[in-house]
Protein backbone atom coordinates (compact mmCIF):
# COMPACT_ATOMS: atom_id res chain seq x y z
CA UNK A 1 0.00 0.00 0.00
CA UNK A 2 1.41 3.63 -1.03
CA UNK A 3 0.52 6.08 1.67
CA UNK A 4 0.93 9.58 1.73
CA UNK A 5 0.64 11.53 4.94
CA UNK A 6 0.22 15.66 4.76
CA UNK A 7 2.13 16.98 7.85
CA UNK A 8 2.06 20.70 8.45
CA UNK A 9 4.82 22.43 10.77
CA UNK A 10 3.49 24.79 13.30
CA UNK A 11 4.54 27.01 15.95
CA UNK A 12 5.18 25.54 19.25
CA UNK A 13 2.58 25.07 21.84
CA UNK A 14 4.07 27.43 24.23
CA UNK A 15 5.41 30.03 21.58
CA UNK A 16 4.72 33.28 22.80
CA UNK A 17 2.93 34.96 19.38
CA UNK A 18 3.60 38.28 18.08
CA UNK A 19 1.78 39.33 15.41
CA UNK A 20 3.12 40.99 12.56
CA UNK A 21 1.93 44.37 11.87
CA UNK A 22 -0.90 44.89 9.30
CA UNK A 23 -0.31 41.41 8.24
CA UNK A 24 -1.98 37.57 8.83
CA UNK A 25 1.04 36.47 9.98
CA UNK A 26 3.48 36.07 13.61
CA UNK A 27 7.11 36.72 13.69
CA UNK A 28 8.94 33.40 12.72
CA UNK A 29 12.07 34.30 14.36
CA UNK A 30 12.56 33.74 17.86
CA UNK A 31 10.11 31.09 18.08
CA UNK A 32 9.83 27.28 17.79
CA UNK A 33 8.01 25.11 15.65
CA UNK A 34 6.76 21.70 15.60
CA UNK A 35 5.01 18.95 13.85
CA UNK A 36 1.47 19.96 13.65
CA UNK A 37 -0.31 17.35 16.51
CA UNK A 38 -2.92 15.62 14.58
CA UNK A 39 -0.63 14.88 11.92
CA UNK A 40 1.51 13.05 14.15
CA UNK A 41 -1.21 10.79 14.30
CA UNK A 42 -1.93 10.80 11.27
CA UNK A 43 1.66 9.58 10.32
CA UNK A 44 1.61 7.36 13.36
CA UNK A 45 -0.79 5.44 11.47
CA UNK A 46 0.08 5.36 7.96
CA UNK A 47 3.34 3.81 9.64
CA UNK A 48 1.20 0.89 11.35
CA UNK A 49 -0.59 0.35 8.28
CA UNK A 50 2.53 -0.09 6.31
CA UNK A 51 3.57 -2.66 8.62
CA UNK A 52 0.86 -4.76 8.83
CA UNK A 53 0.08 -4.28 4.95
CA UNK A 54 3.42 -3.99 3.27
CA UNK A 55 4.27 -0.51 1.22
CA UNK A 56 5.71 2.97 1.19
CA UNK A 57 4.88 6.48 3.23
CA UNK A 58 5.53 9.28 1.83
CA UNK A 59 5.32 12.04 3.85
CA UNK A 60 4.60 15.79 2.15
CA UNK A 61 4.95 19.30 3.89
CA UNK A 62 3.71 22.61 2.49
CA UNK A 63 6.35 25.57 4.01
CA UNK A 64 9.23 27.43 4.07
CA UNK A 65 12.52 26.29 4.41
CA UNK A 66 11.54 25.43 8.28
CA UNK A 67 9.35 22.85 7.26
CA UNK A 68 11.99 20.21 6.17
CA UNK A 69 12.49 19.36 9.60
CA UNK A 70 9.17 18.23 10.12
CA UNK A 71 9.68 15.90 7.08
CA UNK A 72 13.05 15.15 8.72
CA UNK A 73 11.11 14.04 11.95
CA UNK A 74 8.88 12.10 9.67
CA UNK A 75 12.43 9.75 8.18
CA UNK A 76 13.34 9.41 11.12
CA UNK A 77 10.32 7.86 12.64
CA UNK A 78 10.32 5.59 9.45
CA UNK A 79 8.43 7.33 6.54
CA UNK A 80 10.75 6.51 3.08
CA UNK A 81 10.80 9.83 1.80
CA UNK A 82 9.45 13.24 1.61
CA UNK A 83 8.26 16.16 -0.62
CA UNK A 84 8.58 19.30 0.33
CA UNK A 85 6.39 21.93 -1.31
CA UNK A 86 8.49 25.19 -0.85
CA UNK A 87 6.24 28.48 -0.57
CA UNK A 88 7.66 30.83 2.23
CA UNK A 89 4.57 32.90 1.89
CA UNK A 90 2.36 29.71 2.31
CA UNK A 91 0.38 31.64 5.09
CA UNK A 92 -1.39 33.78 2.21
CA UNK A 93 -3.01 30.98 0.18
CA UNK A 94 -6.74 30.28 0.96
CA UNK A 95 -7.12 26.54 1.94
CA UNK A 96 -8.82 25.66 -1.98
CA UNK A 97 -5.29 26.35 -3.21
CA UNK A 98 -3.18 24.59 -0.97
CA UNK A 99 -5.47 21.78 -1.45
CA UNK A 100 -4.43 22.29 -5.51
CA UNK A 101 -1.36 22.53 -4.60
CA UNK A 102 -1.04 19.40 -2.76
CA UNK A 103 -2.79 17.66 -5.23
CA UNK A 104 -0.51 19.11 -8.43
CA UNK A 105 3.06 18.10 -6.43
CA UNK A 106 1.56 14.76 -5.75
CA UNK A 107 0.17 13.74 -9.21
CA UNK A 108 2.61 11.91 -10.59
CA UNK A 109 2.82 9.37 -7.47
CA UNK A 110 0.53 6.84 -7.30
CA UNK A 111 -1.01 6.56 -3.88
CA UNK A 112 -3.69 4.27 -2.51
CA UNK A 113 -4.62 6.04 0.35
CA UNK A 114 -3.80 9.71 1.79
CA UNK A 115 -3.77 10.66 5.61
CA UNK A 116 -3.31 13.80 7.15
CA UNK A 117 -4.40 15.17 10.49
CA UNK A 118 -8.12 16.44 11.32
CA UNK A 119 -6.64 20.14 11.38
CA UNK A 120 -4.01 22.82 11.86
CA UNK A 121 -3.07 24.28 14.98
CA UNK A 122 -2.10 27.49 13.07
CA UNK A 123 -4.65 28.55 10.73
CA UNK A 124 -7.07 25.51 11.50
CA UNK A 125 -8.91 25.58 8.19
CA UNK A 126 -9.54 22.08 8.82
CA UNK A 127 -10.53 21.38 5.03
CA UNK A 128 -6.99 19.92 3.54
CA UNK A 129 -7.99 16.61 2.85
CA UNK A 130 -11.54 16.78 2.64
CA UNK A 131 -10.40 19.16 -0.63
CA UNK A 132 -7.52 16.78 -1.85
CA UNK A 133 -10.16 14.56 -1.58
CA UNK A 134 -12.07 16.24 -4.01
CA UNK A 135 -9.76 17.36 -6.31
CA UNK A 136 -8.25 13.90 -6.66
CA UNK A 137 -11.30 12.59 -7.61
CA UNK A 138 -11.37 10.44 -4.24
CA UNK A 139 -13.83 9.92 -1.98
CA UNK A 140 -13.17 10.80 1.73
CA UNK A 141 -13.68 9.88 5.33
CA UNK A 142 -13.31 12.27 8.18
CA UNK A 143 -12.44 12.30 11.73
CA UNK A 144 -11.10 8.83 11.93
CA UNK A 145 -10.68 6.89 15.42
CA UNK A 146 -9.88 3.14 13.49
CA UNK A 147 -9.10 1.89 10.21
CA UNK A 148 -8.69 -1.72 9.18
CA UNK A 149 -7.51 -2.11 5.75
CA UNK A 150 -8.06 -4.75 2.71
CA UNK A 151 -6.77 -5.15 -0.56
CA UNK A 152 -9.83 -2.71 -2.71
CA UNK A 153 -11.35 -1.14 0.86
CA UNK A 154 -10.76 0.75 4.08
CA UNK A 155 -13.68 -0.15 7.48
CA UNK A 156 -13.67 2.51 10.08
CA UNK A 157 -14.82 4.09 12.95
CA UNK A 158 -15.68 7.51 12.67
CA UNK A 159 -15.80 9.90 15.08
CA UNK A 160 -19.16 11.75 15.42
CA UNK A 161 -21.08 14.54 17.79
CA UNK A 162 -22.33 13.87 21.28
CA UNK A 163 -20.76 10.67 22.32
CA UNK A 164 -21.52 8.65 18.55
CA UNK A 165 -19.83 6.55 16.39
CA UNK A 166 -20.40 5.20 13.48
CA UNK A 167 -18.61 2.48 11.21
CA UNK A 168 -18.42 3.30 7.16
CA UNK A 169 -17.14 1.93 4.08
CA UNK A 170 -14.79 3.58 1.78
CA UNK A 171 -13.09 1.73 -1.83
CA UNK A 172 -9.55 3.16 -2.30
CA UNK A 173 -7.94 5.22 -3.11
CA UNK A 174 -9.47 7.90 -0.40
CA UNK A 175 -7.93 10.11 1.58
CA UNK A 176 -8.98 10.30 5.64
CA UNK A 177 -8.77 12.86 8.25
CA UNK A 178 -7.64 11.38 11.85
CA UNK A 179 -8.82 12.19 15.01
CA UNK A 180 -5.84 12.77 17.64
CA UNK A 181 -5.93 9.75 19.84
CA UNK A 182 -6.50 7.61 18.19
CA UNK A 183 -2.92 5.85 18.59
CA UNK A 184 0.05 6.52 20.92
CA UNK A 185 2.74 8.33 18.50
CA UNK A 186 6.36 6.54 18.53
CA UNK A 187 9.54 8.45 19.24
CA UNK A 188 12.43 8.24 16.36
CA UNK A 189 14.54 5.95 17.25
CA UNK A 190 18.62 6.66 17.47
CA UNK A 191 18.63 3.91 14.59
CA UNK A 192 15.66 5.90 12.76
CA UNK A 193 17.90 9.13 12.58
CA UNK A 194 20.31 8.19 11.33
CA UNK A 195 18.65 6.07 8.60
CA UNK A 196 16.82 9.18 7.87
CA UNK A 197 19.73 10.71 6.58
CA UNK A 198 20.05 8.55 3.60
CA UNK A 199 16.75 9.41 2.99
CA UNK A 200 15.25 11.59 0.05
CA UNK A 201 12.91 14.75 0.57
CA UNK A 202 12.03 16.67 -3.19
CA UNK A 203 11.98 19.95 -3.06
CA UNK A 204 9.43 21.13 -5.46
CA UNK A 205 8.36 25.14 -5.73
CA UNK A 206 4.99 25.76 -5.20
CA UNK A 207 5.50 28.75 -8.07
CA UNK A 208 6.66 26.12 -10.70
CA UNK A 209 3.48 24.02 -10.24
CA UNK A 210 1.08 26.16 -12.24
CA UNK A 211 -1.54 25.76 -9.67
CA UNK A 212 -4.12 28.82 -10.37
CA UNK A 213 -4.81 30.82 -7.13
CA UNK A 214 -8.22 30.31 -6.02
CA UNK A 215 -8.69 33.52 -4.70
CA UNK A 216 -11.85 31.91 -2.55
CA UNK A 217 -11.21 34.38 0.87
CA UNK A 218 -8.76 36.55 2.68
CA UNK A 219 -7.50 36.59 5.94
CA UNK A 220 -6.94 40.26 5.94
CA UNK A 221 -5.78 40.79 9.48
CA UNK A 222 -4.99 38.70 12.98
CA UNK A 223 -5.30 39.96 16.29
CA UNK A 224 -6.00 39.43 20.19
CA UNK A 225 -9.38 38.68 20.49
CA UNK A 226 -11.44 40.84 23.14
CA UNK A 227 -12.58 38.71 25.82
CA UNK A 228 -15.86 37.24 25.24
CA UNK A 229 -16.32 38.24 29.71
CA UNK A 230 -15.24 40.54 32.23
CA UNK A 231 -13.69 37.92 34.53
CA UNK A 232 -13.57 38.90 38.61
CA UNK A 233 -10.90 37.10 39.98
CA UNK A 234 -11.11 36.26 43.33
CA UNK A 235 -7.63 36.42 45.80
CA UNK A 236 -7.05 36.07 49.19
CA UNK A 237 -6.02 32.62 51.04
CA UNK A 238 -7.91 29.47 49.66
CA UNK A 239 -10.22 29.83 52.90
CA UNK A 240 -11.18 33.37 52.03
CA UNK A 241 -11.30 32.82 48.30
CA UNK A 242 -13.09 29.53 48.91
CA UNK A 243 -15.85 31.60 51.30
CA UNK A 244 -15.85 34.65 48.70
CA UNK A 245 -17.35 32.35 45.50
CA UNK A 246 -19.34 30.85 47.73
CA UNK A 247 -20.85 34.04 48.95
CA UNK A 248 -20.70 34.95 44.74
CA UNK A 249 -22.37 32.63 43.00
CA UNK A 250 -24.99 32.54 46.18
CA UNK A 251 -25.89 36.28 45.99
CA UNK A 252 -25.01 38.04 43.21
CA UNK A 253 -25.23 34.75 40.46
CA UNK A 254 -27.70 33.32 42.58
CA UNK A 255 -26.48 30.04 41.14
CA UNK A 256 -26.62 28.25 43.91
CA UNK B 1 -28.54 38.91 -1.47
CA UNK B 2 -29.79 35.36 -1.65
CA UNK B 3 -28.98 33.30 1.78
CA UNK B 4 -29.92 30.18 2.04
CA UNK B 5 -29.42 28.18 5.28
CA UNK B 6 -28.97 24.35 5.01
CA UNK B 7 -30.10 23.06 8.67
CA UNK B 8 -29.00 19.92 10.07
CA UNK B 9 -31.15 17.16 11.37
CA UNK B 10 -30.24 13.49 12.40
CA UNK B 11 -33.40 10.42 12.46
CA UNK B 12 -36.23 13.11 11.63
CA UNK B 13 -34.27 15.29 15.05
CA UNK B 14 -33.07 18.97 15.03
CA UNK B 15 -29.47 19.16 15.52
CA UNK B 16 -30.02 21.92 17.74
CA UNK B 17 -27.38 23.96 16.72
CA UNK B 18 -29.22 24.76 13.38
CA UNK B 19 -31.38 27.30 15.29
CA UNK B 20 -28.01 29.10 16.13
CA UNK B 21 -27.16 29.63 12.30
CA UNK B 22 -30.79 30.66 11.66
CA UNK B 23 -30.38 32.97 14.45
CA UNK B 24 -26.90 34.17 12.20
CA UNK B 25 -29.00 33.70 8.73
CA UNK B 26 -31.87 35.89 9.98
CA UNK B 27 -29.23 38.65 10.90
CA UNK B 28 -27.22 39.14 8.15
CA UNK B 29 -30.32 38.90 5.90
CA UNK B 30 -31.35 41.76 8.28
CA UNK B 31 -28.43 43.48 7.75
CA UNK B 32 -27.80 43.47 4.15
CA UNK B 33 -31.51 43.42 3.10
CA UNK B 34 -31.57 40.12 1.26
CA UNK B 35 -34.01 37.43 1.49
CA UNK B 36 -33.44 34.13 3.59
CA UNK B 37 -34.56 30.79 2.46
CA UNK B 38 -33.86 28.06 4.96
CA UNK B 39 -33.31 23.92 3.59
CA UNK B 40 -33.86 20.79 5.24
CA UNK B 41 -32.16 17.52 3.70
CA UNK B 42 -32.67 13.99 4.11
CA UNK B 43 -35.47 11.67 4.09
CA UNK B 44 -39.02 11.96 5.33
CA UNK B 45 -38.40 14.94 7.29
CA UNK B 46 -41.59 17.07 5.73
CA UNK B 47 -42.26 17.53 9.77
CA UNK B 48 -39.30 19.26 9.98
CA UNK B 49 -39.85 21.81 7.19
CA UNK B 50 -42.70 22.94 8.76
CA UNK B 51 -41.57 23.49 12.02
CA UNK B 52 -38.83 25.65 9.98
CA UNK B 53 -41.40 26.72 8.60
CA UNK B 54 -42.50 28.74 11.45
CA UNK B 55 -39.54 31.02 11.79
CA UNK B 56 -39.03 34.24 9.80
CA UNK B 57 -37.73 32.89 6.50
CA UNK B 58 -38.87 33.48 3.17
CA UNK B 59 -39.06 30.52 1.65
CA UNK B 60 -38.34 26.60 2.87
CA UNK B 61 -36.73 24.11 0.83
CA UNK B 62 -37.21 20.66 1.27
CA UNK B 63 -34.83 18.68 -0.07
CA UNK B 64 -35.75 14.91 -0.10
CA UNK B 65 -34.43 11.61 -1.75
CA UNK B 66 -34.62 7.80 -0.50
CA UNK B 67 -30.56 8.30 -0.20
CA UNK B 68 -30.56 10.83 1.67
CA UNK B 69 -31.81 9.10 4.85
CA UNK B 70 -28.42 8.46 5.40
CA UNK B 71 -25.88 11.22 5.61
CA UNK B 72 -22.70 10.38 3.04
CA UNK B 73 -20.61 12.97 1.80
CA UNK B 74 -21.19 12.23 -1.46
CA UNK B 75 -24.71 12.33 -1.37
CA UNK B 76 -25.27 15.68 0.49
CA UNK B 77 -22.77 17.61 -1.84
CA UNK B 78 -24.38 16.08 -4.75
CA UNK B 79 -27.52 16.74 -3.62
CA UNK B 80 -26.75 20.83 -2.29
CA UNK B 81 -24.78 20.90 -5.57
CA UNK B 82 -27.51 21.16 -7.48
CA UNK B 83 -29.58 22.95 -4.76
CA UNK B 84 -27.13 25.97 -5.57
CA UNK B 85 -27.42 25.25 -9.26
CA UNK B 86 -31.13 25.24 -8.65
CA UNK B 87 -31.76 28.07 -6.37
CA UNK B 88 -28.48 30.70 -6.97
CA UNK B 89 -27.76 31.69 -3.92
CA UNK B 90 -24.69 33.70 -3.22
CA UNK B 91 -24.50 32.82 0.66
CA UNK B 92 -25.04 29.89 1.73
CA UNK B 93 -24.70 29.21 5.59
CA UNK B 94 -24.65 26.15 7.43
CA UNK B 95 -23.83 25.55 11.47
CA UNK B 96 -20.01 24.35 11.65
CA UNK B 97 -20.63 20.45 12.88
CA UNK B 98 -19.09 17.38 12.22
CA UNK B 99 -21.34 16.67 9.37
CA UNK B 100 -20.78 20.01 7.45
CA UNK B 101 -16.69 19.37 7.92
CA UNK B 102 -17.21 16.31 6.36
CA UNK B 103 -18.93 17.84 3.09
CA UNK B 104 -18.94 21.79 3.51
CA UNK B 105 -15.54 21.97 1.77
CA UNK B 106 -16.06 19.12 -1.06
CA UNK B 107 -19.54 21.02 -1.76
CA UNK B 108 -18.13 24.07 -2.32
CA UNK B 109 -14.50 22.98 -4.04
CA UNK B 110 -17.05 20.94 -6.48
CA UNK B 111 -18.59 24.80 -7.72
CA UNK B 112 -15.29 26.20 -7.76
CA UNK B 113 -15.49 28.25 -4.79
CA UNK B 114 -14.35 28.32 -0.97
CA UNK B 115 -15.42 28.34 2.28
CA UNK B 116 -14.94 30.67 5.38
CA UNK B 117 -15.28 27.57 7.91
CA UNK B 118 -15.62 27.71 12.33
CA UNK B 119 -16.84 31.40 12.24
CA UNK B 120 -17.65 32.56 15.49
CA UNK B 121 -19.73 36.07 13.74
CA UNK B 122 -19.80 38.39 11.76
CA UNK B 123 -19.63 42.21 10.99
CA UNK B 124 -21.22 44.25 8.25
CA UNK B 125 -19.04 47.14 7.31
CA UNK B 126 -19.38 49.09 4.73
CA UNK B 127 -21.37 46.63 2.62
CA UNK B 128 -19.14 43.98 3.18
CA UNK B 129 -19.37 41.24 5.42
CA UNK B 130 -16.55 40.54 7.46
CA UNK B 131 -16.08 36.96 9.02
CA UNK B 132 -14.33 36.27 12.47
CA UNK B 133 -12.32 33.00 13.20
CA UNK B 134 -10.55 31.80 15.18
CA UNK B 135 -6.57 31.05 14.74
CA UNK B 136 -3.54 29.90 16.78
CA UNK B 137 -6.09 27.33 18.99
CA UNK B 138 -8.02 30.49 19.61
CA UNK B 139 -5.30 32.67 20.80
CA UNK B 140 -5.69 34.70 18.18
CA UNK B 141 -8.68 35.97 15.90
CA UNK B 142 -8.77 36.70 12.46
CA UNK B 143 -10.90 38.98 9.86
CA UNK B 144 -11.80 37.03 6.42
CA UNK B 145 -13.52 38.38 3.70
CA UNK B 146 -14.58 36.51 0.55
CA UNK B 147 -12.87 37.46 -2.63
CA UNK B 148 -14.65 36.49 -6.17
CA UNK B 149 -18.05 36.43 -7.36
CA UNK B 150 -20.65 33.93 -5.24
CA UNK B 151 -21.99 31.94 -4.21
CA UNK B 152 -19.82 31.75 -0.96
CA UNK B 153 -20.18 29.48 1.80
CA UNK B 154 -19.57 29.66 5.50
CA UNK B 155 -20.05 27.69 8.97
CA UNK B 156 -20.46 29.21 12.07
CA UNK B 157 -19.17 27.54 15.37
CA UNK B 158 -21.59 25.66 17.79
CA UNK B 159 -22.23 28.93 20.35
CA UNK B 160 -21.88 31.76 18.42
CA UNK B 161 -25.44 32.38 17.79
CA UNK B 162 -28.42 32.08 20.65
CA UNK B 163 -30.93 29.86 19.50
CA UNK B 164 -33.34 31.52 21.48
CA UNK B 165 -32.90 34.61 19.69
CA UNK B 166 -34.61 33.07 16.49
CA UNK B 167 -37.71 34.95 15.23
CA UNK B 168 -41.00 33.39 14.11
CA UNK B 169 -42.44 34.14 10.90
CA UNK B 170 -44.83 37.78 11.02
CA UNK B 171 -47.35 35.98 9.36
CA UNK B 172 -47.84 32.99 10.94
CA UNK B 173 -45.80 30.60 8.07
CA UNK B 174 -43.27 30.76 5.37
CA UNK B 175 -44.26 28.85 2.13
CA UNK B 176 -42.21 25.24 1.94
CA UNK B 177 -41.28 24.59 -1.54
CA UNK B 178 -40.11 20.67 -2.34
CA UNK B 179 -36.75 20.54 -4.57
CA UNK B 180 -36.66 17.29 -6.51
CA UNK B 181 -32.75 16.15 -6.80
CA UNK B 182 -31.44 13.52 -8.86
CA UNK B 183 -29.64 10.97 -7.36
CA UNK B 184 -28.07 7.35 -8.46
CA UNK B 185 -26.91 4.65 -5.81
CA UNK B 186 -23.53 4.08 -7.55
CA UNK B 187 -22.58 7.73 -6.86
CA UNK B 188 -22.29 6.96 -3.47
CA UNK B 189 -19.49 5.57 -2.71
CA UNK B 190 -18.91 5.44 1.30
CA UNK B 191 -20.77 3.17 2.35
CA UNK B 192 -22.21 4.57 6.12
CA UNK B 193 -22.83 1.92 8.72
CA UNK B 194 -23.88 0.75 12.14
CA UNK B 195 -23.98 4.19 14.77
CA UNK B 196 -23.32 3.18 17.88
CA UNK B 197 -22.11 4.90 21.43
CA UNK B 198 -19.08 3.67 23.49
CA UNK B 199 -20.14 4.11 26.96
CA UNK B 200 -23.76 3.47 27.61
CA UNK B 201 -25.23 7.07 28.87
CA UNK B 202 -25.75 6.95 32.23
CA UNK B 203 -26.28 10.47 32.80
CA UNK B 204 -27.82 12.97 31.00
CA UNK B 205 -25.56 15.75 31.80
CA UNK B 206 -27.47 18.13 29.91
CA UNK B 207 -30.05 18.03 32.71
CA UNK B 208 -27.71 19.10 35.37
CA UNK B 209 -28.39 22.14 37.10
CA UNK B 210 -24.57 22.33 38.31
CA UNK B 211 -21.69 21.15 36.92
CA UNK B 212 -18.16 20.42 38.47
CA UNK B 213 -15.96 19.98 35.58
CA UNK B 214 -12.25 18.65 35.84
CA UNK B 215 -9.59 18.68 33.35
CA UNK B 216 -5.83 17.45 33.34
CA UNK B 217 -4.86 19.60 36.45
CA UNK B 218 -7.01 17.25 38.65
CA UNK B 219 -3.86 15.30 38.22
CA UNK B 220 -4.62 11.27 39.19
CA UNK B 221 -7.71 9.81 38.89
CA UNK B 222 -7.45 9.52 43.06
CA UNK B 223 -8.85 13.03 42.85
CA UNK B 224 -11.78 12.70 41.46
CA UNK B 225 -13.97 11.58 44.56
CA UNK B 226 -13.16 15.58 45.62
CA UNK B 227 -14.76 16.61 43.10
CA UNK B 228 -17.77 14.47 42.94
CA UNK B 229 -18.17 15.43 46.49
CA UNK B 230 -18.13 19.43 45.73
CA UNK B 231 -20.70 17.96 43.03
CA UNK B 232 -22.97 16.30 45.19
CA UNK B 233 -23.05 19.53 47.49
CA UNK B 234 -23.76 21.89 45.19
CA UNK B 235 -26.71 19.77 43.87
CA UNK B 236 -25.27 18.46 40.09
CA UNK B 237 -23.06 16.27 38.74
CA UNK B 238 -19.84 15.72 37.97
CA UNK B 239 -18.27 16.24 34.55
CA UNK B 240 -14.81 16.39 32.64
CA UNK B 241 -12.80 17.67 29.58
CA UNK B 242 -11.58 15.32 27.40
CA UNK B 243 -7.99 14.08 28.04
CA UNK B 244 -9.92 12.21 31.76
CA UNK B 245 -12.20 10.20 29.75
CA UNK B 246 -9.54 9.20 27.07
CA UNK B 247 -7.58 7.87 30.09
CA UNK B 248 -10.55 6.44 31.76
CA UNK B 249 -10.78 8.30 34.58
CA UNK B 250 -14.33 9.07 34.34
CA UNK B 251 -16.20 7.42 31.44
CA UNK B 252 -16.72 9.05 27.66
CA UNK B 253 -21.05 10.41 28.93
CA UNK B 254 -19.09 12.77 31.46
CA UNK B 255 -17.26 14.16 28.60
CA UNK B 256 -18.21 18.07 27.71
CA UNK B 257 -17.31 19.91 24.62
CA UNK B 258 -16.70 19.13 20.41
CA UNK B 259 -16.58 15.17 20.29
CA UNK B 260 -18.55 15.01 24.11
CA UNK B 261 -21.78 16.89 25.58
CA UNK B 262 -22.98 20.31 25.29
CA UNK B 263 -24.42 21.57 28.28
CA UNK B 264 -25.81 24.65 29.53
CA UNK B 265 -26.04 24.46 33.54
CA UNK B 266 -27.00 27.43 35.86
CA UNK B 267 -23.35 26.76 37.12
CA UNK B 268 -20.36 25.34 35.32
CA UNK B 269 -17.23 25.08 37.59
CA UNK B 270 -13.62 24.33 35.89
CA UNK B 271 -11.31 22.88 37.80
CA UNK B 272 -7.85 22.53 36.21
CA UNK B 273 -9.40 22.76 32.79
CA UNK B 274 -7.34 24.81 30.55
CA UNK B 275 -10.12 25.76 27.72
CA UNK B 276 -8.96 24.63 24.75
CA UNK B 277 -11.86 25.88 22.00
CA UNK B 278 -12.90 21.98 21.73
CA UNK B 279 -14.02 22.10 25.17
CA UNK B 280 -15.24 25.28 25.28
CA UNK B 281 -17.55 25.07 22.49
CA UNK B 282 -19.21 22.54 25.08
CA UNK B 283 -19.92 24.57 28.22
CA UNK B 284 -19.83 27.91 27.33
CA UNK B 285 -23.41 28.45 27.31
CA UNK B 286 -23.14 27.99 30.73
CA UNK B 287 -25.30 31.03 32.95
CA UNK B 288 -22.37 31.39 35.33
CA UNK B 289 -19.00 30.03 34.85
CA UNK B 290 -15.89 29.92 37.63
CA UNK B 291 -12.70 28.21 36.76
CA UNK B 292 -10.14 27.60 39.29
CA UNK B 293 -6.75 26.83 37.58
CA UNK B 294 -2.46 27.75 38.35
CA UNK B 295 -2.44 29.52 34.92
CA UNK B 296 -3.63 32.92 34.99
CA UNK B 297 -3.36 32.99 31.20
CA UNK B 298 -5.33 29.42 30.67
CA UNK B 299 -8.17 30.49 28.12
CA UNK B 300 -10.84 29.18 30.70
CA UNK B 301 -10.65 32.97 32.35
CA UNK B 302 -11.64 33.81 28.72
CA UNK B 303 -15.38 32.85 29.55
CA UNK B 304 -15.33 32.87 32.97
CA UNK B 305 -17.45 35.27 35.38
CA UNK B 306 -15.43 34.07 38.48
CA UNK B 307 -11.62 33.24 38.61
CA UNK B 308 -9.58 31.96 41.31
CA UNK B 309 -5.68 32.06 40.18
CA UNK B 310 -4.42 28.80 42.95
CA UNK B 311 -3.72 25.51 43.31
CA UNK B 312 -7.11 23.49 43.60
CA UNK B 313 -5.83 21.22 45.98
CA UNK B 314 -6.30 23.69 48.39
CA UNK B 315 -9.38 25.20 46.98
CA UNK B 316 -11.55 22.54 46.30
CA UNK B 317 -11.37 21.45 50.11
CA UNK B 318 -12.08 25.29 51.30
CA UNK B 319 -15.45 25.02 49.42
CA UNK B 320 -16.32 21.46 50.51
CA UNK B 321 -15.81 22.78 53.80
CA UNK B 322 -17.59 26.52 53.42
CA UNK B 323 -20.41 24.45 51.94
CA UNK B 324 -20.98 22.18 54.95
CA UNK B 325 -20.82 24.56 57.30
CA UNK B 326 -23.47 26.44 55.75
CA UNK B 327 -25.40 23.74 55.07
CA UNK B 328 -25.01 22.33 58.84
CA UNK B 329 -25.46 26.48 60.16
Amino acid sequence: MKIGVCIKQVPAKDAPLAIVDGSAWIRESDIGFETNEPDGFALEEALRLKERHGGEVVAISMGPERAKQTLKEALAKGAERGIHIFDPEFFKLDPLTSARSFAAAISSVHFDLILTGLQSEDQGFGQTGVLLAELLGWPHATIIMAIEASDTSLKLKRELEGGWFQRVEVPLPAVLTIQSGINKPRYATLKGIMAAKKKEIATVERASLGVADAGTQQVERIYVPQKAKKTEFITGSPKEAAAKLVEKLRHEARVI
Amino acid sequence: MKILLITEQRGGQWNRISFETLVAAQQIAHDVAGTLTAAVIGSGVGALAEDLSRYQVDEVLLIEHNLLGEYTPDGFSLALRQVIENAQPDLLLLPHTYQVRDFAPKLAASVGKGMIGDAIGYRHDNGRLVFVRQMFQGRTAADVVFKGDPPWVASFQAGAFRADLARTHRSGRAPVEHLNVELKAEQIRTKPLELFREAKQAVDLTQAPVLVSVGRGIKAPENIPMAEKLAKLLGGEVSASRPICDEGWLPMDRQIGSSGQTVMPKLYLALGISGAIQHVVGMKGARTVAAINKDQNAPIFEVADYGIIGDLFEIVPALIEELEKSKTG
